[in-house]
């Protein structure tokens, strides 16, 4: 056993160093530290720029357009891009739909859709819960009904993150309503442009508009677009919601995130001393970062561990419960950092409006991200419902 | 011993109450923080003069009602209910503890101002490099002839948009951290030299930052001592602390409420979430919190008239406890609520943001745990 990176390895993380020295866009330096909004421009250019190198979906199969790194590699790109703070790649179409689709799609549905996914010329959104549908997805009601050679799809789905911008979305509907929960659910890609979608905004607490409702009405889809067999949908899901949890423990980030905690504290004055010198902030601080090294050496193990390449298990909940609390209090410190100027509220720059935000700028948007963060504990299965996947799947209670 | 409210306080909370449903729902206060002003100065007009509800903390010889620092908690808790916008902390709480300090002339001209809801006050006592330590000064007020002229920047001074008047503490004397050498006035907030950048907070306030520029002040606007203000501000702003650890209170209550009543209706898994025990756990919880703060905001609150060192260690141990609590009440009142407690629709989301942004006010949890342990465990 050992924690070194080989040779190989480490020539390998130089690469990517170097790539994204060259290669990421000047002007989004930094955006994203700030927690400013960023637009759909802002996240497209970055995935273009990986794409003509070949190097924006790593996990995928060489024959679709993977790289064919080893999953240390793969570790070794993300913990990079996260350390030079490189806008986080929307995970819809190459983390979510890619996949479901190579691995249960028709020839024709990969031919078709893989490259645009790929190439970021579709913005792929997620049509999974619904009103009266959260952590008890199963009970969803949008209900797709055979017309011919198509399905008529009505229902409202939620907290859809970024449909504002999206072409294509992949949705779970209810194909037979007699059938078990489960059991009667299928998989369908909508075009986003079809007749009968509407897509209203929902602002989160600190004011941003990244989430969505979606109402459906008579919307046509061909039964071409879906994917797997009828009633089976349920079975992507399950596969899709592993993928998402992968990653999902965001421990370079964090890192990242740690270092901007300190330079802040280091920054701020608590009477003649830098804050991060006052023994309550830097126990907060310590504690939170040997945490954050635990999560990572329990990501590692799994990495390189004997149950290496089995794909994510159930323990894939501890990494998503710690490394969304970790998110959460990297937000609460910022805060606490900032002291009287986590109040003022910057709304961000207007037309024409370039006055600058009130206070130091590491500051102004300190609250609306600990506002927003508080989604983290509840997103992609809450950590109530990750916990209740430990207990039964590891502890088999 | 006697933990129960007397008939007029019982009354002034009734009172306040009813008008507060009637006049501040969720929507109305909305509409309120997206006006162009950021508050109905009608609310403010009739909290005065319909209900003489900024009088019950004044004495009977100024138009009050006689009562103190209880009626304030009374009434910062019903305000903490609806989250209200109203400038009662800095008007009636601040200003009106340093004017019951000072007394005499200043007091009583100023106080019935007060009363009767023409006078609002803005204290600006904040500065950027400050942090919570109310001696550490740069604004400057320096002598000439028989009045002062006032220099400095004052950060984030909550209502100052809206005020006729600012509480300033400013340095007369000594260097920037000095004990000695701080001073309070009190100003027209119109002075010529008075410039101010205002700004909505992320709870739905309004403050300004103020940048005093040559300010001419007269002589009469000092409250108290030259030089020796600082204890005359320690004092309003312990005073001010507790009525926070009031409003705390209402906000922590209205969290947990409306969280009850949230998983009851929310059904998932056939039940209504209320039934799973890692929630009814929590709820139970964040039940205590709420008890402990109204608990904490009493002691506190009756301890203000204790010496120095005893009021100050009291006034920390409740906003120690308070602004932990309401981090625990708020964080899961939001994570119970789940995607839709993050959303501006709900109010709970306002609730939070009013109790994440309490957490901080005049000093944060660790800071007042510090000045705890050197008050109280200093052998």
């Amino acid at each position: 056993m050992d924690m070194e990176f080989s040779p190989e390895d480490l020539a390998f993380q130089q690469e990517v160093r170097s790539f994204i020295a060259e290669n990421y866009p000047a002007e989004l330096r930094g955006k994203q530290d700030e927690g400013d909004e960023l637009t759909k421009e802002d996240f497209l250019s970055w995935h273009r720029i990986l794409h003509k190198k070949g190097w924006v979906a790593p996990a995928w199969p060489v024959e679709y357009g993977g790289t064919g790194w080893t999953p240390t590699q793969r570790f070794i790109f993300s913990e990079e891009t996260a350390r030079a703070d490189c806008i986080r790649l929307m995970p819809f179409g190459l983390s979510m739909v890619g996949p479901v689709i190579y691995t249960f799609g028709t020839p024709e549905q990969k031919a078709h859709f893989l490259p645009r996914i790929l190439s970021g010329e579709d913005w792929w959104c997620q049509g999974y819960s619904e009103p009266g549908s959260g952590s008890d997805l199963a009970s969803l009601r949008t209900a797709a009904v055979r017309d011919g050679d198509d399905y008529i799809v009505n229902g409202q789905k939620t907290w859809t993150t970024m449909a504002q911008h999206a072409d294509w979305g992949f949705f779970l509907v209810r194909t037979d309503k007699e059938a078990k929960q489960q059991e009667g659910i299928s998989f369908l890609l909508i075009d986003m442009k079809s007749p009968g979608i509407t897509v209203r905004p929902i602002i989160t607490l600190g004011g941003e508009h990244e989430v969505n409702e979606v109402f459906l009405e008579d919307v046509r889809v061909p039964q071409s677009q879906r994917v797997y067999e009828e009633n089976k949908g349920w079975t992507c899901a399950k596969f899709l919601l592993a993928h998402e949890r992968t990653g999902i423990a965001g421990v370079a980030a964090s890192k990242r995130g740690v270092e901007r905690v300190k330079a802040i504290a280091r920054t701020e004055l608590d009477g003649d001393q830098p804050l991060l010198a006052n023994a309550f902030f830097k126990r907060k601080v310590a504690e939170l970062e040997i945490d954050l090294t635990a999560l990572e050496f329990t990501e590692l193990r799994g990495l390189a561990g004997p149950n290496a390449g089995k794909g994510p298990g159930p323990e894939s909940s501890l990494l998503k419960i710690k490394g969304s609390e970790i998110q959460q209090r990297l937000t609460e410190l910022t805060l606490e950092a900032v002291g009287h100027y986590g109040a003022p509220y910057f709304r961000g720059f207007g037309e024409g409006d370039n006055e600058h935000p009130i206070g130091p700028d590491y500051a102004h948007r300190a609250a609306p991200t600990y506002f927003n963060m508080r989604k983290t504990t509840i997103y992609g299965g809450s950590n109530e419902i990750q916990r209740n996947i430990i207990a039964k799947m590891v502890l088999g209670l | 011993m006697d933990f129960t409210y007397t008939e007029t306080q019982d009354m002034i909370r009734d009172t306040l109450a009813r008008f507060l449903s009637d006049t501040y729902g969720f929507e109305t206060r909305q509409k309120f923080i997206d006006s162009e002003v950021g508050r109905d100065p009608a609310i403010w007009t009739a909290l005065a003069q319909d209900l003489g509800m900024l009088g019950a903390s004044f004495a009977e010889e100024h138009g009050g009602l006689g009562g103190g620092a209880l009626e304030n908690a009374i009434i910062m808790e019903e305000l903490g209910k609806v989250i209200a916008i109203e400038p009662y902390l800095p008007t009636v709480v601040i200003a009106g503890g340093a004017l019951k300090a000072v007394s005499g002339a200043q007091a009583d001209a100023m106080i019935p101002e007060i009363i009767a809801g023409n006078a609002i006050v803005a204290f600006a006592y904040a500065e950027p490099q400050g942090r919570y330590d109310l001696a550490n000064l740069k604004t400057t007020a320096k002598k000439d002839g028989a009045g002062w002229v006032l220099n400095g920047h004052k950060g984030v001074v909550y209502a100052a948009p809206w005020a006729t008047h600012l509480l300033v503490t400013a340095r007369t004397g000594g260097n920037q951290r000095d004990r000695d050498g701080v001073s309070l006035f009190l100003i027209d907030a119109k002075l010529p030299g008075i410039v101010r950048r205002d700004y909505p907070t992320v709870d739905g306030n309004r403050a300004s930052e103020i940048y005093f520029e040559n300010v001419a002040i007269p002589g009469d606007a000092l409250l108290g001592g030259e030089g020796t203000g600082l204890s005359l501000i320690e004092q309003i702003v312990d005073e001010a602390t507790v009525a926070v650890c009031a409003e705390a209170t209402g906000v922590m209550q209205k969290l947990h409420e409306g969280t009850l009543e949230y998983t009851q209706q929310r059904k998932q898994f056939g039940v209504p979430i209320a039934k799973f025990q890692v929630l009814q756990h929590r709820m139970v919880d964040m039940f205590m919190e709420v008890e402990q703060a109204r608990s904490m905001t009493i002691m506190g609150t009756l301890k203000l008239d204790l010496p120095e060192t005893e009021r100050m260690a009291a006034v920390s141990a409740a906003k120690n406890k308070v602004a932990r609590g309401a981090k625990f009440v708020g964080q899961n009142a939001i994570q119970t609520h789940g995607g839709i407690g993050i959303t501006q629709e709900l109010a709970i989301g306002h609730y939070f943001k009013r109790a994440t942004l309490i957490e901080g006010l005049f000093g944060s949890a660790d800071y007042h745990m510090d000045r705890y342990e050197r008050l109280a465990l200093a052998d």
